[in-house]
């Protein structure tokens, strides 16, 4: 039996522990903001926070997270008002919106590590996860103001 | 030859023609309503309708009728029904909010439904080809109007006042009079009862006093969820008792399964059951490829026991083909003569004559749409019933399809449409719909089939490959006299009948045959091409090779001549006029030419407006250069600037790309800069690393490290977008698709402006390393 804190409830699960964290968040525990999009860990769709950590979730398995605290995009911020939460509708970033549940967790993640990136460490940071949509540019524009409120 | 000229009509077009022919009264029966109406839109006045478009066309037309769009609870909130596809225009928002806007309703106390699959209470529901605002702008206002009017009714008669002395403002009908005020909720049940006015008696708002419209204010009514992860796409949905499923196809279109065994797979923790899919012969328009399906308590369990399967295929007719050697026929192919579609003067011997002649083969490949979200669909199928949910594009195509798969009535399907993660026209195939039906028949419970990005990769609808073959021919002063284009590709009306090698007037008509030059002689040709493949609608379908073609030829000309590439381009399209080229029943989008026409006017203005906006001509540093270049499609004209820089060894950014649109009357600004920003980034993916190919049969390539597209650390700095005001009366046209086409030839044209290096085939990978 693996045990696992998900937003900051106690989850267990004793089926296959090399089940991908992305099926077992979404078809086991009910939360289906985290999307699939590649399993590859190649577009950042199923990106959660592991601790303090950005990680795709479609390359975890439950079993690597075991004993772990694992924050998904329902538990970013009670009302969804984390900063990158405001910041994404203040700029209206999302076309579809599929891959922002995965960009707003990473920018979340980048911003608990460098509360003040430049462009350049935006752009990098936010590398690994695709928008096919195209929404790069308020993206970039949107993490910049949930990090500076400019 | 077999040519369609509207692509719907490929799912049962007959059908529609007689709903058209039904009389108002029986359609009315039919539905249960008494005292609304129903209307195709050709039955509506001119004068009604201010312009004219192709929506009555469409199959099942338009429907213009409040009690089917909007209701007014007693609280007051009032419901206004979405019957689009969201996939991430905002059509969701805006079509809702333009009857909002007419009915002077209150939009924070709105809410937005969405329709289930059903085009005869709802009209046509397909949201491809860029047609939402434009087929609806018009009806969802009258829709409005309708409903406001019938609230001042109301109003009117419980004050015993005349209805002229009554108003709609904000939520509430006010006498001024005697300064009495009812809200809409305190209305509702009065209203519901008057009778619902004629089109041709409504009084639509002024626009000066719109509040939402063109303002561009209102976001996305889902735009709360989407960051919070509670919007619903496909994949998303759950029911009790739901079995998981993936799906092995044949690896070759036209492939069928031999073989297989599921020991393995029934081993993997989490499956239950493997079983056969049922497949159709190729080609056989959206239905299953058949296959192995694995049935798992999660879709991980699914995937896993996929993997375990062993499967034995047989190939079938296309297991020999080869992108390379496809590509030196095509080639071929565009240097011998072909059906000839357009023909102005004697291009054959203007071309002998000509002092000069610039020959361009250009080449695109086949491309996968990859919309974030892969096809998946839910259906629960219960004896002669069956409800699916599902991300579609087309859901009364999906219910047509999902009935006649399972052989049941029409009547009882339903298909709920829930947000798409992307379409670019994938989603406008409902085959996962129908795997998931099939599936959920058989297993007797419901049933989620969730496509792997390799699925779709290999198993999609692709678009088309293509060599466009564009001769110029100059006389001694420079002036272009002769202009010879041969498009070779196979058409995506070969996924609907067997033996297709002509493209169809649809695909024609995106660039090729309308092609706006000011030439004297002119021929557009169409040598044949055999598919091999399963190929659809792809964003801006046609348009991207042919915009791509005729633009770089542009490029090549002013390169040949030592022109400015704008100036060239505005001695090519030449004076402002309608472009009336000689085709037979031209395809137009599906709109009538008379408020669609070819106007080169508004073609020039777009390329004088990007250019004096854009900074045409600025000077740029060493190893950036620019491109400019313009494209009609979807009945818009826009125009591209794009700056490229490109280092020693050949790595290219894009600081700054201008883009100026003129798409008519709008709706919303704010959502047509998302969908141009958007574009770019999809036209630069194509030119970077679009491209799918085949050996053997078998696409090449599998997930996104194969098949790249563009991410934010390459994306262009800043993309600016300049939206053309429409005159009075200039009526709506597409904004969705055509922001891809010219993006590709301004990059190739600012490239060439960089390096002097000339592009011809795409994507660039390695062409400009060495
Ligand atoms: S689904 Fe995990 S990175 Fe794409
Ligand atoms: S918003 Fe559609 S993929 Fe990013």
């Amino acid at each position: 039996m693996i045990k696992v804190k998900i937003n900051g409830q106690e989850q267990s699960w004793d089926g296959d522990p090399d089940l991908p964290l992305l099926w077992f968040l979404r078809d086991e525990a009910g939360l289906t903001g985290t999307k699939y999009g590649c399993g590859q860990a190649l577009c950042g769709a199923c990106t959660v926070i592991v601790d303090k950590e950005a990680v795709r979730a479609c390359v975890t398995s439950v079993n690597d997270v075991a004993g772990r605290e694992v924050t998904t995009i329902e538990g970013l911020h009670p009302n969804g008002d984390h900063p990158v939460q405001k910041a994404w509708r203040q700029l209206n970033v999302p076309q579809c919106g599929f891959c922002q549940a995965g960009q707003i967790v990473q920018a979340a993640a980048l911003l608990m590590d460098n509360p003040k990136p430049s462009h350049d460490q935006i752009r990098e940071a936010m590398s690994g996860n695709i928008c096919r949509c195209g929404c790069y540019q308020r993206i970039e524009n949107a993490v910049h103001l949930a990090s500076t409120g400019v | 030859m077999n040519f369609i000229d509207n692509p719907r009509k490929l799912r049962g077009f007959e059908k529609h023609v007689r709903v058209e022919k039904v009389s108002r009264r029986s359609i009315l029966k039919g539905l249960g309503i008494t005292g609304g109406f129903v209307l195709a839109a050709p039955v509506m006045s001119r004068q009604a309708l201010a312009y004219e478009t192709g929506a009555g066309k469409m199959p099942h037309g338009v429907v213009v009728d409040p009690r089917v769009f909007v209701s007014v609870a007693p609280d007051g909130i009032v419901t206004i029904v979405g019957h689009r596809s969201e996939m991430g225009t905002g059509v969701r928002t805006s079509l809702p909010l333009i009857v909002a806007e007419e009915m002077e309703a209150d939009w924070s106390r709105v809410k937005v439904q969405q329709a289930h699959g059903d085009e005869v209470k709802f009209g046509n529901q397909d949201t491809d080809g860029s047609r939402s605002t434009r087929h609806y702008l018009m009806p969802m206002r009258q829709i409005g109007a309708s409903a406001r009017t019938m609230l001042e009714q109301a109003a009117a008669k419980r004050w015993g006042v005349p209805a002229t002395e009554v108003k709609a403002v904000n939520h509430e009908v006010v006498h001024s009079a005697s300064g009495r005020k009812l809200g809409f909720g305190e209305l509702a049940a009065d209203a519901a009862k008057e009778s619902v006015p004629s089109i041709e008696g409504l009084k639509l708002k002024d626009p000066k006093d719109f509040r939402y419209l063109t303002k561009g204010q209102v976001g996305m009514v889902d735009l709360h969820d989407i960051t919070t992860g509670k919007a619903r796409y496909g994949a998303d949905v759950r029911l009790p008792g739901m079995k998981y499923a993936v799906i092995a196809r044949p690896p070759v279109t036209g492939g069928t399964l031999v073989s297989f065994d599921p020991d393995a797979a029934l081993k993997v923790p989490g499956v239950e059951k493997v079983m056969k899919v049922q497949g159709w012969p190729w080609p056989s328009k959206f239905q299953p490829l058949g296959g192995v399906a694995v049935i798992a308590r999660n879709t991980g369990a699914a995937i896993k026991g996929r993997d375990a399967l062993k499967l034995v295929w047989d190939d079938g007719p296309n297991g020999k083909y080869d992108s390379v050697a496809y590509r030196k026929e095509l080639e071929e192919a565009s240097r011998k003569p072909g059906l000839v579609l357009r023909k102005e003067g004697d291009a054959d011997a203007a071309l002998k004559g000509a002092d000069k002649v610039i020959v361009g083969e250009y080449y695109v490949p086949h491309l996968a749409h990859v919309a974030m979200e892969p096809p998946v669909a839910v259906a629960d199928v219960k004896g002669d019933k069956a409800e699916i949910w599902a991300p579609v594009q087309s859901p009364g195509g999906t219910r047509e399809d999902v009935a006649k798969t399972l052989g049941i009535p029409e009547g009882n399907v339903t298909v709920n449409v829930t947000l798409l993660g992307g379409g670019f026209g994938r989603k406008s195939k409902c085959d996962f719909a129908l795997e998931a039906a099939l599936l959920s028949k058989e297993l007797g419970a419901p049933v989620k089939v969730q496509w792997t990005r390799e699925d779709d990769i290999h198993n999609g609808f692709l678009h088309t490959v293509s060599v466009e073959r564009i001769e110029a021919g100059l006389d001694k002063s420079g002036k272009v006299i002769a202009w010879r284009h041969r498009s070779v590709a196979p058409s995506i009306a070969s996924t609907f009948a067997a033996g297709t090698v002509h493209q169809a007037p649809f695909e024609i008509g995106m660039g090729l045959v309308d092609m706006p030059f000011e030439i004297a002689n002119i021929s557009c040709e169409n040598p044949e091409a055999a598919a091999h493949t399963r190929i659809g609608w792809f964003r801006s379908v046609s348009n991207i090779p042919r915009a791509f073609a005729v633009q770089s030829m542009v490029g090549e000309i002013a390169q040949a001549t030592g022109r400015d590439q704008k100036d060239m381009l505005l001695e090519l399209i030449g004076s402002p006029r309608i472009v009336k080229p000689n085709v037979k029943d031209l395809w137009n989008y599906g709109e009538p030419q008379d408020s669609y026409p070819i106007d080169t006017a508004r073609l020039r203005k777009v390329v004088e407006l990007v250019a004096e906006k854009g900074g045409w001509g600025r000077q740029v540093p060493k190893g950036h250069g620019l491109g400019i270049a313009v494209h009609r499609s979807f009945v818009s004209y826009i125009a591209t600037i794009v700056e490229v820089a490109v280092d020693d060894k050949g790595k290219l950014t894009v600081p700054r790309v201008d883009t100026a649109i003129d798409c008519g009357t709008y709706v919303n600004p704010e959502r047509i800069a998302s969908q141009i920003e958007g574009a770019a980034i999809m036209g630069l993916s194509l030119v970077k690393y679009g491209e799918i190919s085949f050996k053997e049969g078998k696409v090449q390539q599998k997930n996104f490290d194969d098949f790249q597209v563009v991410r934010i650390d390459e994306s262009p700095v800043v993309t600016n977008v300049y939206i053309v005001p429409p005159g009075p009366d200039t009526p709506p046209s597409g904004v969705g698709e055509p922001g891809v086409p010219p993006f590709a030839p301004a990059l190739i044209n600012a490239i060439f402006a960089a390096t002097g290096k000339r592009i011809r085939s795409l994507p660039i990978g390695k062409q400009l390393e060495a």
